[in-house]
């Protein structure tokens, strides 16, 4: 207890500077993530040769290597530099946003693409003989078909970038992941500080589980 | 057959790649004085001594990214620098030569878990003593006293020390307590404040221009600027004082007084200046020998 109460100006800032990476980079995973399944499974082969190489390039790639090229390499670009923002903390901030959002999206697209072929490919057959463009057909009959069945995989994808998020540690990004290292410059139990660190991760993720149970439960239909 | 592409493509994408790979070594390894190993050697009351004589060998942790200090050469995979070479003569006097030495890199968050597990017998690499460690370890030294300062482009005469550090961006590995120096401080505001994985990517951030300054012990500092002498250099204004002891386990006062007794007759006799003029000296500066802290 006295780790953690002598160290809570690492606790308290570093969670919620974890909490925000996640809320930020999950909400545009999610959409980026969707964008791309929808290029996977449209009928112009450029745009599925687009999302399968934006998805074979960003899913074989180690995460703290895209990590490295946005917080190093990516600034050498001069397209979005520190200087952008005013100062380094911001521009690393923006960096490990980049990297998590472009990594876990290749996951996200693997996910809904799943979801997506688990439709019958009579609806897509029956909503084009409706009169039902491309982008129509996929909004309204397959995509909420598609979400029904995506949702465990998608937790577990979301979980996985929660945890992601630590690398960001070694890429000057105060966050949750930092907190041991402070903590055992400052000569406390690491065991223990890491165990709350464990803690909190856990109480994270049980409203996760939770809101995942529920919509499995709101969306279950007899089939 | 499209495999077959393929595998060329990576192929030749690979071999393109180690072309432009690093040639060479950076710096000079340094080899350290050899040392004369001491027979029958008696320490008792030591469960950490009976470990190491059991096992037959001696396993130290080290750091193994801190060129001038503890290095590990990435391609022979031997370690050199001033800590390592303290190691070896605390080693010999144990009465372990440089065969029966195995040294283990452990990075600097992991070193009190490695001693109170027994993963190591000591541990030398830029170790810090003080009191709030004292609870977990013990520390025979100090061996060395370092103390905080900053790295800099050669050319930058705006930087002179820690109150001019106002408006740059400096950089340090995450939670080291340099940084947390800065922090607390306010040294610089809190935006500049960038925090690395390894001194090395702190150091490339510098001369690629991205950083203003480097921060930690004068000791890592001058290792760097002794590789590349027309690029950077050290301010040479400490404001710290950061004696570094060699970590044992927490109890074993045996061992911790014969250490003592061994550090103490390497600084009074000249091994001490040796293993230091063999390494670290050669960056030009000299060092004011310690003074032992027995307790």
């Amino acid at each position: 207890m006295d780790v953690l109460l002598d160290n809570l100006d690492l606790y308290g800032p570093g969670f919620l500077s974890t909490i925000w990476l996640f809320l930020i980079s999950a909400a545009a995973s999610l959409v980026l993530g969707v964008v791309l399944a929808m290029l996977r499974v449209a009928p112009v082969p450029v745009m599925r040769s687009i999302g399968s190489s934006y998805v074979t390039l960003l899913r074989n790639t180690p995460l703290t290597l895209v990590f490295f090229f946005f917080a190093f390499a990516f600034p050498l670009l001069e397209i979005v530099t520190p200087a952008t923002f005013g100062s380094a903390s911001g521009y690393y901030f923006f960096a490990a946003l980049c990297a998590l959002i472009l990594y876990t999206s290749a996951f996200v697209c693997e996910v809904v693409r799943s979801g997506i072929n688990t439709v019958p490919v009579g609806q897509a057959e029956a909503s084009r003989a409706l009169g039902l463009t491309f982008g129509q057909m996929l909004a309204s009959v397959v995509l909420p078909q598609a979400t029904r069945a995506v949702v465990p995989p998608m937790m577990s994808t979301m979980i996985a970038l929660l945890k992601n998020s630590t690398i960001a540690a070694g890429f000057s990004v105060f966050q949750a992941g930092s907190i041991s290292l402070y903590l055992s410059e400052r000569g406390e139990n690491q065991m223990i500080g890491l165990l709350w660190v464990a803690l909190f991760f856990i109480l994270l993720v049980i409203p996760m589980s939770l809101l995942q149970r529920s919509l499995e439960k709101r969306w279950s239909i007899a089939r | 057959m499209r495999v077959r592409t393929l595998a060329v493509a990576l192929l030749a994408g690979g071999l393109a790649l180690t072309a432009c790979g690093k040639e060479g070594t950076p710096g000079d390894p340094g080899t350290g004085p050899s040392q004369q190993v001491a027979a029958d050697v008696k320490v008792d009351g030591s469960p950490t001594f009976e470990k190491m004589t059991k096992r037959g060998k001696v396993v130290i942790g080290v750091k193994e990214d801190q060129p001038g200090l503890g290095y590990k050469d990435p391609t022979t995979n031997k370690y050199t620098g001033f800590d390592i070479e303290i190691a070896k003569l605390v080693a010999a006097k144990l009465g372990f030569d440089e065969a029966k030495v195995e040294f283990k890199s452990i990075p600097s968050a992991g070193r009190e878990q490695a001693l109170i597990n027994g993963d190591v017998d000591y541990y030398v690499g830029t170790y810090t003593i003080n009191d709030k460690r004292k609870q977990q370890v013990g520390f025979a030294g100090p061996y060395f006293t370092a103390g905080q300062d900053l790295l800099v482009k050669k050319e930058d005469s705006s930087i002179t020390g820690p109150d001019s550090l106002m408006g740059k961006k400096v950089c340090s590995v995450t939670g080291s307590t340099p940084i947390q120096y800065v922090k607390t401080k306010a040294l610089t505001e809190p935006g500049n404040i960038v925090e690395l994985q390894t001194y090395s990517q702190c150091v490339t951030q510098l001369i690629e221009g991205a950083i203003d300054a480097v921060t930690t012990d004068d000791a890592i500092l001058k290792g760097y600027a002794a590789q590349t002498p027309d690029k950077m250099k050290v301010v040479g204004k400490p404001f710290s004082n950061e004696p570094y002891g060699i970590g044992l386990a927490k109890d074993d006062k045996a061992l911790r007084d014969k250490v003592n007794d061994i550090l103490d007759a390497a600084i009074k006799g000249g091994d001490w200046q040796a293993v230091y003029d063999a390494t670290l000296g050669k960056s030009g500066s000299t060092a004011d020998k310690p003074v032992l802290d027995r307790y």
